[in-house]
């Protein structure tokens, strides 16, 4: 049991778990066909069978049951504050493998030629507004308000003593559904975390219909057809968004740091983190000599690898491994499709740059708050 | 007009009368278009006024009569009530300063963090200021060195006033990336 625990918490370190994390989601959520031909050979596509989901949930209850034996385990999962996030871990898990489910259902379905589940049959599937959806409507809505009513009354929600602006919470939690952007926080200038990339983020959403509209596997549950889109949808909503919140609810403890599961919080945790800019690096580090006093000559080596990563690499990807990509959208799309997939990737590499290399800023210009 | 209207639409519709008002639109009893839009511009600036008022005295709320601030310079004692080498929590309640006594002199530090301006916490045992909110930590100076924070704390104003005692004015701030703590009002040569 012990040992078990001690896998956990070390798996749980953000390097090995983002890493495994990143290796093993796209051969699941195959991103392109070499994926797609690993995933068949190792039968990857069993995880969506009725089965697996059953074994799963059943693994995952096992986990959070036999977890709460150990009493830092239960303090942080039973807190009134992540309970909804125990429950999103089953729900998103349960959602995701539906539409798969019923995706990779359609798949081979259409390829035996036989009717998909959603093909409209009229009369037949005619459904009256009133009282057929209303009534469903009407029902739901009572049952989810006494859901509602029983949670808050069974776990009220904590109330702590008044607000002190001296006095900072330790550790200091957003509510969980901006815990995302609070790990975003910790990468980035809290100009860029904080508002540059929420907007970017709404911006891409609302720009889905306008980048993607390939009309096969459009209107029903498919996967074949749109394997791409599926896979990068998935990973920046499973990857960079589910699972940043998941980090931050159950691995961040006192002061901003990480913790396993299963380890005490304390508050002493000694972790070695002087980070250091980009610029500290080249001329500290590796050149030997004192930082120049210029702003421009500073940070120089920093604008040019980020200006090379938003200039050189689109274009590098539209000759080689995006070339389809780039013939289908046309250059003024894919330039903005894939500026928007840069900037999100941007959050992991800056993640692992500080992980394994204390780097801190690439561009950092503190006298004119501006730092990348 | 009137009369290729409604039989168009009694070509398309039967049943259906011609509309009333455009049979008395030319009878007088109705609103001229002339008079019509004149009323429509008064309606239009009685609106603009009206709101223009009303933000008018939204914006005065921004300006109150009494403003009840905590003040922003104190005396703060004695240098001899500070022992050297130690970071002093007392005003950080008060007045969101820690000062700091070396063997030099003393300074007084901004307790809001620079990365997103949440309250960090002196922790003696590591000898350093930690950031609860994303981790940015500092040392001792205010230099900081690890998570997020972009810059070091900031640093306020530190004079002696003439019977000795510690004014900290926190309306004049010292930063140092810009170069400003070599200032002699950053620091207080004891």
């Amino acid at each position: 049991m012990e040992s078990f625990k001690h896998f956990i918490d070390t798996i749980s370190n953000p390097t090995i778990l983002f890493t495994s994390t990143l290796i093993i989601f796209f051969f699941i959520f195959p991103i392109n066909d070499w994926f797609d031909k690993w995933n068949r050979r190792l039968k990857l596509y069993v995880l969506w069978s009725s089965k697996s989901m059953v074994i799963a949930s059943i693994l995952m209850a096992a986990f959070f049951v036999i977890g709460i034996s150990d009493p830092d385990f239960r303090s942080i999962v039973l807190k009134p504050d992540n309970v909804p996030i125990s429950g999103l871990i089953f729900l998103v898990y349960f959602f995701t493998w539906l539409s798969m489910h019923q995706a990779y259902e359609n798949d081979a379905k259409l390829e035996r030629g036989e009717p998909i589940d959603e093909q409209y049959d009229a009369p037949n599937d005619k459904v009256l507004v009133w009282p057929d959806l209303v009534y469903v409507e009407f029902i739901a809505l009572i049952l989810c308000s006494a859901f509602l009513m029983i949670w808050s009354i069974g776990l009220p929600a904590p109330i702590e003593e008044p607000a002190n602006p001296a006095e900072s919470p330790n550790p200091a939690k957003a509510p969980w559904y901006f815990l995302g952007l609070q790990e975003m926080l910790v990468y980035f200038d809290p100009w860029m975390a904080g508002v540059v990339l929420p907007t970017l983020i709404i911006v891409g959403l609302i720009a889905i219909p306008y980048m993607d509209n390939e009309p096969a596997g459009s209107g029903y549950y498919s996967f074949k057809n749109r394997k791409m889109s599926i896979a990068l949808f998935m990973f920046g909503w499973l990857v960079l968004w589910d699972m940043l919140i998941i980090v931050g609810t159950f691995l961040r403890g006192p002061n901003w740091n990480f913790f396993g599961p299963f380890e005490y919080w304390d508050i002493h945790k000694l972790e070695a983190l002087t980070n250091i800019n980009f610029s500290e690096y080249i001329y500290i580090k590796w050149m030997n000599t004192g930082l120049p006093k210029s702003i421009i000559f500073r940070e120089i080596w920093g604008i040019i690898v980020v200006l090379g990563y938003f200039l050189i690499l689109p274009p590098l990807l539209a000759k080689t491994m995006c070339k389809k990509l780039f013939a289908r959208l046309g250059s003024f799309k894919y330039s903005f499709f894939i500026m928007l997939i840069l900037i999100a990737i941007t959050l992991p590499i800056k993640m692992y740059l500080r992980w394994m290399f204390n780097l801190k800023y690439i561009i950092a210009i503190p006298e004119y708050f501006f730092n990348f | 007009m009137a009369e290729i209207i409604s039989k168009k639409s009694a070509t398309k519709e039967p049943g259906r009368r011609p509309p009333a008002a455009l049979d008395k639109a030319d009878t007088g009893d109705q609103i001229s278009r002339r008079s019509f839009f004149s009323w429509l511009s008064i309606g239009w600036f009685a609106f603009i006024a009206a709101t223009g008022g009303f933000f008018t005295m939204m914006l005065r709320f921004f300006f109150p009569n009494v403003l009840f601030e905590p003040v922003q310079t104190f005396r703060a004692g004695f240098p001899d009530d500070y022992t050297i080498g130690e970071v002093d929590l007392r005003w950080k309640n008060k007045y969101g300063v820690w000062i700091v006594r070396n063997n030099e002199g003393i300074y007084v530090l901004s307790t809001t963090c620079t990365h997103l301006g949440c309250t960090p916490n002196w922790l003696n045992s590591e000898q350093k200021f930690k950031c609860p909110c994303h981790g940015s930590g500092f040392f001792k100076t205010g230099i900081n060195f690890e998570g997020p924070a972009p810059r070091p704390l900031e640093r306020f104003k530190i004079t002696l006033a003439d019977n000795g005692q510690i004014i900290v004015d926190k309306t004049i701030k010292f930063q140092q990336e810009k170069g400003q703590w070599n200032d002699p009002e950053a620091f207080l040569n004891v």
